[in-house]
Formats: structure tokens, C-alpha cells, sequence
């Protein structure tokens, strides 16, 4: 197993990731079919334990992936909810899964009603053909899940960047920006691009035989006018230069605000003076 | 008679099978060479994706011959195509290999590296090819073999131990090769060789004749590239990394272009929108899809490619 996984150690993630890995010794090997051995059981007991999921959930969530990844490094993910985030009953968490990657859980989201909305897009690595999954978790703890079949392989072990010297040249750059119009009580649309390798630590140098050590991003939290927004404890499923897309409800003039922890403990942040409008007619 | 039609069908699948057999040895055999010019020979590649069928024999390889010795440029996509180059070298001229130029990284050229290894000859490459082989070859093992099975076996990578900083000049015996090192564009590690004798360059993939180019180094890098080399002096003959030999220049540089160009705008207004990575990569460059062959197989991921590129703009 590649050392480098200890930069898990002490997160959950690492006592599933380290679960996983012992039952599935031959996942260096990348096929073009489904593992054989179901990893999501194992998943599904560790974050939900046998609490019920609705699994014919259309209504409350939907996933958007491609049926075939172009670059398997770089698909494209999208959670579509159809739940207004409310005080008295709103989407607390949403789970990204990709059953077959060395480290099943790609990302937790965590919402709040501030969010106005809980849906989220990103981009993620896919090392074989596998089952990627959203579950959303009510306040109150329901389970609701969309599952979609994705065929890419590769994106794990594939090495970052196509262009070193460039990517090197901007790393650290954070791009957020918020999409007009922004109207007060609205849900308005915030994108957040961090320029980071998050090396996986899966790609071998055939030269050095060793792994180029793994450094992604772990946690990004966004808050607007102090209060959490968005926060997601990600890990190196997650494409070189993490993007994410997502709500917030605008009450007025204020601050949203982005804040970066990388695996060496390094912070980030970034912040977008937000203008409102108010809403026409109203 | 059910029966009857089973037992023919089978015979038939055998019949397929032998000569498809009997195909693939005398292709290994026997790689079909074309003189370009003087001491220039070029193998043409399938213009296909690399399956057991084809062997991986997909992108144009060849060698130039001096007084003194060969140069090998690009080896084929298996060690089983860079034996046949091998084998076609030795039936054309006595001299020795003493240099084997890998124009860039990808599989297609350099898988059949193996089959030149030895102790009197020099593997050149691009400064950046070292790293980029590294950090790839992992991967594209794994690959080749899902991809092309036995058909593989014993195909590997082999770094280069001359590096090209911008500009080196080979010596072949009464025969000068420049090799130029480009600044990222079709990958971060492209290297063109020009003849000055017979005024022939090798562009390797910054050209792509009729199979659509494949974004993997920078889109506005590459698009740099071939304005420089349209600038330049027409050469008397191109060997281009896919496509037929000797097409129409500059008008080939300028199909190239035009497909790139359109990325960069489609991709822009994309951008500008608002549109995401998902809704961006459907829409994008389908203007250009009557005009290259393998289009649907490769415009979405250079869709990507341009858009994660692009998105880091100003």
C-alpha cells in the first residue's frame, strides 16, 4: 500500500480507506468491469450503519455524471437537490461516493438553511469503472440516494497537470466569484477554483519507483456574513485544481468568504465582496 | 440445418482467424516503408485508435540515414512495431543506429523504444521528457496492455540520455539534424527534427493531417507553436506525427489551426456564460466535425482539456 495514505491517519477516512484496502488487495490492478467485490455495503454500514436510504429518490436528489468519462482524471460531477434548505427541515450532509476508488468517499458536504439550496458540482478522479453515488442527509437523519454507473479509468493514477511548469507558476491561486444577478432572499450561484496539484499519491515515478507524495486539499468551508455556508471535507478523488459550485441566500451587501486547509496544513483564503439587488415586483 | 449453419459459421470464424494470424506476423515482418527523400523512409500509421488489430501501429515513425550512421524517429506504439522498424532499417542500409529521437511522450511513439536498445545508441529527448515518462509510464503500461493484450508483451519505455534545452544539432556523418525543443503546446515536451539536406521536418504531433489533435499540453502554447512554424520558412517536405506524408503547407499548419481556434473561442464564450465544465464540453468546437476523422472519440476530452485551461485565464 502506498505510504502516503497516512496522511489520512486519525480521520475517519482513513479507518475505511485502511478497512477497504484489506479486503481489496488487487485494486493496483485498473479493469475495465466493476470490482467484483462490493465496496459499498462496507460503506454504507460505516457512515449510515443500517439506518434505511430511499434509493428511489428522484424527487428529493439527482445525480448528473457522464456515461463515459473523456478524461478520467477530470469528470464532472453534479448533485441536483430539489428541497428548499429551510430552518425547520433542510439537507444537513451530502455524501459523493465513488464505490470503486482507492478511497470510496470523495467528498461530505455539509449545508445549512443559509444555503437556500444543497446542490453542489464538482470535478473528480475516477480509477475504474464504478458506481458513483450522492446521498443527501436530512436534518432530522432521512437518507435519500441517486446512483449513477460512470465508465472512466485511470484518473487516480493518472499524473496531474499537463503542463508542470504552469501549473507551478499558479499554484495557491484561488478564483471566486458569484454569479449576477444576486437578488436579496434568492438563491444566488457561487463558484470557487483553487489552483492545487491534490496529488493523489497513486502516481508511481517509474524512475525514482516511488510515489509522488500525496497533497490535496482537505477542507474548504465558505461562509456569508459569518454564518457556514458550505463546507466540504474532500479528499484526492478530487481533481487537480478543486472546483465547486454552489448556493447561498443573499441577504444584503456582504462578505462570502472561503477558507482552504491543504494536507502539509497550509491555509487559503479568499473572500468576494458580494452586491445585492433587490428582488423586482417584490 | 441448423446445425449445418453453426459448423460454417465456425469454419468461417477459424479461416478469420488463421489469416488474421497470418496478417499481424507479415505485417511485423514487413513494415511498409515510403522514401521521402534522400535517406528519409517513413512508415504511415493507421489513422485509427491503437488495437491488437493494428498492433499500436498508429502514428508515422521512420529514420534518416548519413554517411556515418541512422537516426530513428519515433518507434511505434508496441516493441513489436520498433522491431519491425528495426527490421526495415537493417534491410535498408548496413550503418548502425546511433540515435533514437523520441518527439514527445506519448504511447504511440515511443512504446517501441525496446527494440533499439543498446549500448552504442543515444536516446534523445525534450528536457521536459524525462519527468513527463516518469510520471506516465505507470499508467500507460497498464493501458497498453488492457488495450492490446498479449500484443504488448515486452513493450516499454525507455527515458532518454540526450536532452534538448532549446536547440541541438545530431550528426549523422555529412548530415546535420536540428532538433528544436518547443515551450509547451501539443504536450509539454514536443520536439521537432528538421534535415537541412533534404529540407524535411518532422514535426512529430504538433501536426495532426486529418485525425483531430489531441489537446495535452496547452491549447494557447500550441496554437503559439504553429504560428511560429507558419512563420518560418517552408520546408521541402513534412512528415507530420499523424496523417499522410508531404501535405499542402501551410494549409495543413492552418486546418490545425482553425480547429484550435475554434476551441478557444467556443470554449471563451463558454466561459463567459457561465456555462460548466458539463454543459461546456457538448457544445463545444461541433463545427469542426466533418473535417477530422476520430472527432466524436476526442473532442469532448479536448473540451476539457481547453476549458480547465482556459478558466485560469486573466
Amino acid at each position: 500500500m502506498n505510504p502516503n495514505c497516512k496522511w489520512l491517519a486519525g480521520s475517519i477516512l482513513a479507518t475505511l480507506l485502511l478497512s477497504v484496502m484489506t479486503v481489496v488487495p488487487a485494486y493496483a490492478e485498473a479493469t475495465p468491469q466493476a470490482s467484483p467485490i462490493a465496496i459499498w455495503p462496507k460503506v454504507r454500514v460505516s457512515l449510515f450503519g443500517t439506518r434505511p436510504i430511499h434509493e428511489d429518490a428522484s424527487a428529493v436528489i439527482q445525480l448528473e455524471t457522464p456515461i463515459r468519462a473523456e478524461d478520467a482524471a477530470t469528470v464532472p460531477v453534479a448533485i441536483h437537490t430539489s428541497l428548499a434548505q429551510t430552518p425547520g427541515r433542510y439537507i444537513d450532509k451530502l455524501y459523493l461516493l465513488v464505490d470503486n476508488n482507492p478511497s470510496p468517499i470523495a467528498a461530505v458536504f455539509q449545508f445549512t438553511p443559509e444555503s437556500g439550496r444543497a446542490d453542489i458540482e464538482t470535478r473528480i478522479r475516477i480509477e475504474q469503472y464504478t458506481d458513483v453515488r450522492a446521498v443527501a442527509e436530512m436534518n432530522d437523519g432521512e437518507l435519500f440516494m441517486a446512483t449513477r454507473f460512470v465508465k472512466a479509468s485511470g484518473g487516480c493514477s493518472a499524473p496531474a497537470g499537463k503542463d508542470a511548469e504552469a501549473a507551478a507558476k499558479n499554484a495557491g491561486r484561488i478564483k471566486f466569484r458569484v454569479e449576477d444577478p444576486v437578488t436579496v432572499g434568492k438563491p444566488a450561484i457561487a463558484q470557487l477554483a483553487i489552483s492545487h496539484p491534490n496529488n493523489s499519491g497513486l502516481v508511481l515515478d517509474q524512475v525514482s519507483r516511488l510515489y509522488t507524495p500525496a497533497y490535496y486539499v482537505r477542507k474548504v468551508s465558505v461562509s456569508y456574513g459569518g454564518k457556514p455556508i458550505m463546507t466540504a471535507d474532500v479528499d484526492f478523488s478530487i481533481s487537480e485544481n478543486p472546483n465547486f459550485r454552489f448556493y447561498f441566500v443573499p441577504t444584503g451587501d456582504g462578505e462570502l468568504r472561503a477558507e482552504i486547509l491543504d494536507t502539509k496544513d497550509l491555509t487559503f483564503d479568499s473572500q468576494v465582496v458580494v452586491k445585492t439587488q433587490t428582488a423586482s415586483g417584490s | 440445418m441448423v446445425r449445418r449453419r453453426r459448423c460454417a459459421a465456425a469454419f468461417r470464424l477459424a479461416i478469420l482467424g488463421l489469416t488474421s494470424h497470418a496478417a499481424i506476423a507479415s505485417a511485423a515482418d514487413d513494415l511498409k516503408l515510403q522514401k521521402l527523400a534522400d535517406g528519409v523512409f517513413v512508415h504511415v500509421g493507421a489513422q485509427a485508435e491503437a488495437s491488437a488489430e493494428n498492433r499500436g501501429d498508429i502514428a508515422n515513425i521512420g529514420f534518416i540515414v548519413g554517411e556515418k550512421c541512422v537516426a530513428v524517429i519515433d518507434t511505434g506504439g508496441t516493441l513489436m512495431v520498433g522491431r519491425a522498424l528495426r527490421a526495415a532499417i537493417v534491410r535498408t542500409t548496413p550503418k548502425p543506429i546511433c540515435y533514437v529521437i523520441n518527439t514527445h511522450v506519448h504511447p504511440d511513439h515511443v512504446f517501441g523504444n525496446a527494440a533499439f536498445e543498446r549500448a552504442d545508441t543515444q536516446f534523445v529527448g525534450h528536457k521536459h521528457l524525462p519527468a513527463a515518462l516518469a510520471a506516465r509510464s505507470d499508467s500507460f503500461q497498464k493501458t497498453l496492455s488492457r488495450e492490446l493484450g498479449d500484443i504488448a508483451d515486452g513493450s516499454r519505455l525507455i527515458a532518454p540520455t540526450t536532452l534538448v534545452e532549446s536547440d541541438l544539432d545530431l550528426d549523422l556523418g555529412g548530415r546535420k539534424l536540428s532538433l528544436h525543443a518547443w515551450n509547451t503546446a501539443h504536450t509539454d515536451n514536443d520536439l521537432s527534427v528538421f534535415d537541412s539536406m533534404t529540407g524535411t521536418l518532422w514535426t512529430g504531433d504538433l501536426l495532426f493531417v486529418d485525425r483531430i489533435p489531441v489537446i495535452d499540453g496547452s491549447l494557447l502554447g500550441w496554437l503559439k507553436a504553429l504560428a511560429a512554424l507558419r512563420a518560418g520558412p517552408p520546408p521541402r517536405h513534412i512528415v507530420p506525427g499523424h496523417g499522410p506524408i508531404d501535405p499542402p503547407w501551410p494549409a495543413a499548419l492552418a486546418a490545425e489551426m482553425r480547429y484550435l481556434e475554434t476551441m478557444v473561442t467556443d470554449v471563451r464564450a463558454a466561459l463567459k456564460a457561465g456555462r460548466t465544465l458539463a454543459q461546456t464540453v457538448e457544445t463545444v468546437g461541433l463545427s469542426e466535425r466533418s473535417h477530422w476523422l476520430l472527432f466524436d472519440d476526442y473532442n469532448r476530452r479536448n473540451a476539457t482539456a481547453a476549458y480547465t485551461e482556459l478558466e485560469w485565464e486573466d
